[in-house]
């Protein structure tokens, strides 16, 4: 098994969602991670979709993909070239003793502080899956009270645009 | 933004001989008169429905409607499957309309039958009012949600302005590509509102686009291994009928000398009569469409999905095959089998072309000798025939009475099954010479098929004789429809094989649960619980009774001439017969049975 980033432009109406994690469980896919939002085009969304799987039910499931009428176009993004981000909320005890550790954790991983109380801080965290997870490991002695991921989202590097093509045969 | 992510501008008339409808522009009227109107316009002739509290303001202006005829159905299953019997009969759209909440519900059956099976149907459903959405109103079902995994696209309506475009992209949905079923839900209040009609509407489908045309390399590749190939296979599936290709594929069967085997939803594509064709493969299909597939050099597969049914064990199938494999769908290619050629296209399209590809080859000097093959495969044919045993206990045969039938009946009446053992032997024992004269529940196996899809055949095609060949479960299922066909003048024939038993599911246990049979006996024989003439008579058909073998020719001639009513004719047979060849659930093609106990004698030194 191994991972695939599919990176998906949906037509933004409502059910679209629904149909496409609906295709991902009754044929058997499971999704490690799915995020949603709209492009630069408002009526074209874009879901980044990570699943683990072989090469061919990865193709089996791009084609179901293709297949509903609200999908519009789906690109693989290779992480050697593209650009995958996560977002991580996280809220970790800290207190006098452990505080001055935990900034240091967070300045080491270029985070940020979004909220502070008297006994924990709240960081907010960008970067690859690995980066976080690493991140998540050094943090984990201090405490983690609460956290949460957003699913990833995927873009390719260099000049090129995986939207515009749809939007200039279209137009 | 401005930008139009329209790609088609306008519907255009298509295979299904939908028309356009007349241009008008912003007409004033309610959502339910844009919905009629639409329905017209899209040339819809027929609609099987039953109406309903949320779906009552469509019903309305229906009522003025001259062009479209609706037939009151007795169950909404009924009217799905009359839809797809109609579909089938014609290549149109068939057409279903339920209310929402259990009127939708029940035509969940038929919309996933027809999924599994291509059938382009659309089935129209009233929903609880948009305020009413989401709280458990009265007869409020998620249809919209509920039919998403078995319809090619649905559609929850959320204002009359957009019925026109709906209504147009869900038959052009339905009948392109690969046809499916389509399902447009519309809120009460969307119906009931007054609108604006406009004709034509601009379809707005950016992301369907079908291929039809194939690959010019693809198809050169495929017509050379045609003709270089020692053991090849023509594996032809319903896509061909659907593509309506059978004049080319009996042109590219006869220039390539090839041997066909038809699947069950491809019975009729191919004439059953030619002495290419081989029968049916698959489970119980003929020893020589299984031994040739298994035996193949070369596998030309075309509008067929490698269904478990007919491969058996995958791993085991066709093991020394290359694949060609041609769909519409490009999921089907690949899917279970691995494809050596892929070809994505239509059916016809793409054995027009492959005869173009095969006739060049020819004309540049290449030639072809199957010779050996055919010397093979008709040893096979000789030694095991389709064919069954008289039953030792004197009863009817039920293969006798379907042989019977369709020599009696002939090859221009369209048959239609259910399922079951029945079905299995109107598939064998009918010669097919035509196509679209058999119809039946393929993928999904539905039981109750039969009586509501011959309805809808008729209705298509008023004109053929059309026979219901349907079990005794089956018949149960279903047989309230008779009473829609009495009174609407329908007048379908139905022969019930009547074993008293589950039978089907009765030979799985006598094969593989040590003849324990439970839950199989439906008492049709032991009680004569119902009596299918009393019940016949009841839903105002002709009802009959046959029980042995001197009275069958009589009593289809008796039932042939009937034709002011629906006919009922219950045969009663033996329920020990069996379903021969078979290979059992999960094996091997290679383990085919020709007959309980008996396996065919292959001579493997051949191949």
């Amino acid at each position: 098994m191994s991972k695939h980033t599919l990176s998906v432009l949906v037509e933004n109406k409502p059910g679209v969602l629904a149909r496409v994690a609906g295709l991902f469980s009754r044929r058997g896919f499971n999704i490690d991670s799915l995020a949603v939002g709209e492009t630069e085009h408002p009526g074209i969304s874009r879901m980044t979709i990570v699943v683990n799987v072989e090469d061919s039910p990865l193709e089996q499931v791009t084609k179901q993909l293709n297949k509903l009428v609200n999908v519009l176009k789906i690109v693989e993004l290779d992480p050697a070239s593209s650009v995958q981000r996560e977002l991580l909320l996280v809220k970790v005890r800290a207190d006098l003793s452990t505080r001055s550790h935990v900034l240091e954790t967070v300045q080491l991983f270029r985070a940020k502080v979004v909220d502070v109380a008297p006994d924990t801080v709240t960081i907010e965290a960008t970067g690859t899956p690995d980066k976080l997870a690493a991140l998540l490991r050094v943090l984990e002695p201090f405490g983690i009270k609460e956290m949460v991921q957003s699913g990833l989202v995927a873009v390719g590097r260099g000049p090129r645009s995986i939207t515009s093509p749809i939007l200039r045969s279209a137009s | 933004m401005t930008t139009n992510l329209n790609r088609q501008s306008k519907p255009t008339t298509n295979p299904y001989g939908h028309n356009t409808g007349p241009t008008v522009t912003d007409v004033p009227m309610t959502g339910a008169q844009a919905l009629i109107r639409s329905l017209e316009a899209v040339g819809v002739e027929v609609i099987f429905g039953i109406p309903g509290g949320a779906i009552l303001p469509a019903y309305d202006p229906l009522f003025d409607s001259t062009a479209l005829r609706h037939i009151l159905v007795r169950h909404e299953q009924g009217a799905g499957h009359a839809a797809e019997g109609y579909a089938q009969a014609t290549g149109k759209v068939g057409v279903c309309m339920a209310t929402s909440g259990p009127g939708a519900t029940n035509l969940v059956t038929p919309i996933a039958d027809a999924y599994m099976d291509s059938v382009p149907i659309v089935a129209i459903t009233g929903q609880v009012a948009t305020a009413a959405i989401g709280t458990d109103a009265f007869q409020e079902a998620d249809i919209h949600g509920i039919t998403m995994p078995i319809t090619k696209h649905n559609f929850l309506v959320s204002s009359g302005e957009e019925l026109p475009r709906i209504i147009a992209e869900a038959f052009h949905l339905a009948s392109t590509g690969r046809p499916g079923p389509v399902l447009v839900d519309i809120p009460k209040d969307v119906l009931t509102s007054q609108t604006t009609f406009s004709w034509p509407p601009t379809l707005d489908l950016p992301g369907y686009r079908p291929t039809l045309n194939p690959h010019g390399k693809q198809i050169r590749e495929a017509a050379r291994l045609m003709l270089s190939s020692r053991r090849p296979v023509l594996y032809v599936g319903g896509g061909v009928l659907k593509a309506r290709a059978t004049a080319q594929l009996r042109r590219l069967a006869e220039l390539t000398g090839i041997p066909v085997v038809t699947t069950l939803m491809a019975r009729g594509a191919f004439p059953d009569s030619h002495p290419q064709h081989l029968g049916m493969p698959g489970m119980h299909g003929t020893v020589a469409a299984v031994y040739a597939l298994q035996k193949a050099d070369l596998l030309v597969a075309l509008g067929t999905r490698f269904d478990d049914r007919v491969t058996g064990k995958l791993s085991s199938f066709a093991p020394d095959a290359t694949v060609v494999h041609a769909d519409i769908d490009p999921a089907e290619i690949g899917k279970n089998r691995q494809a050596d050629v892929p070809i994505v296209g239509d059916a016809r399209q793409v054995i027009t072309e492959l005869i173009n590809a095969v006739e060049a080859e020819l004309a540049a000097g290449k030639t072809t000798d199957l010779t050996g093959w055919w010397q093979q495969l008709n040893d096979i044919r000789r030694r095991y025939p389709l064919g069954w045993e008289e039953p030792a206990d004197g009863t009817l045969a039920p293969q006798y009475v379907i042989k019977r039938l369709g020599e009696i009946v002939g090859t221009d009446a369209i048959y239609v099954a259910g399922v079951g053992q029945h079905q299995m032997w109107a598939s064998q024992f009918i010669t097919y010479d035509k196509p679209y004269t058999w119809i039946n529940s393929g993928g999904l196996g539905t039981m109750g098929f039969a009586v509501p899809a011959a309805m809808g055949a008729k209705v298509g095609r008023p004109d053929t004789t059309v026979w219901a060949i349907d079990g005794d479960g089956c018949f149960q299922m279903t047989n309230q429809e008779l009473a829609t066909c009495a009174l609407e003048g329908i007048p379908i024939k139905v022969a019930v094989i009547n074993n008293g038993n589950l039978g089907m599911v009765r030979q799985w246990q006598t094969l593989f649960y040590d003849e324990r049979y439970s839950q199989t006996d439906l008492g049709t024989h032991k009680h004569r619980i119902p009596d299918f003439v009393k019940l016949a008579e009841a839903l105002g058909c002709v009802g009959m009774r046959c029980e042995n073998a001197s009275e069958v020719d009589r009593t289809i001639e008796a039932a042939q001439a009937i034709d002011d009513r629906p006919v009922v004719v219950d045969f009663v047979v033996g329920k020990d017969a069996m379903v021969w060849p078979m290979v059992p659930a999960g094996t091997s093609n290679d383990e085919i049975m020709f007959a309980r106990g008996v396996r065919p004698i292959f001579d493997e030194d051949d191949v």
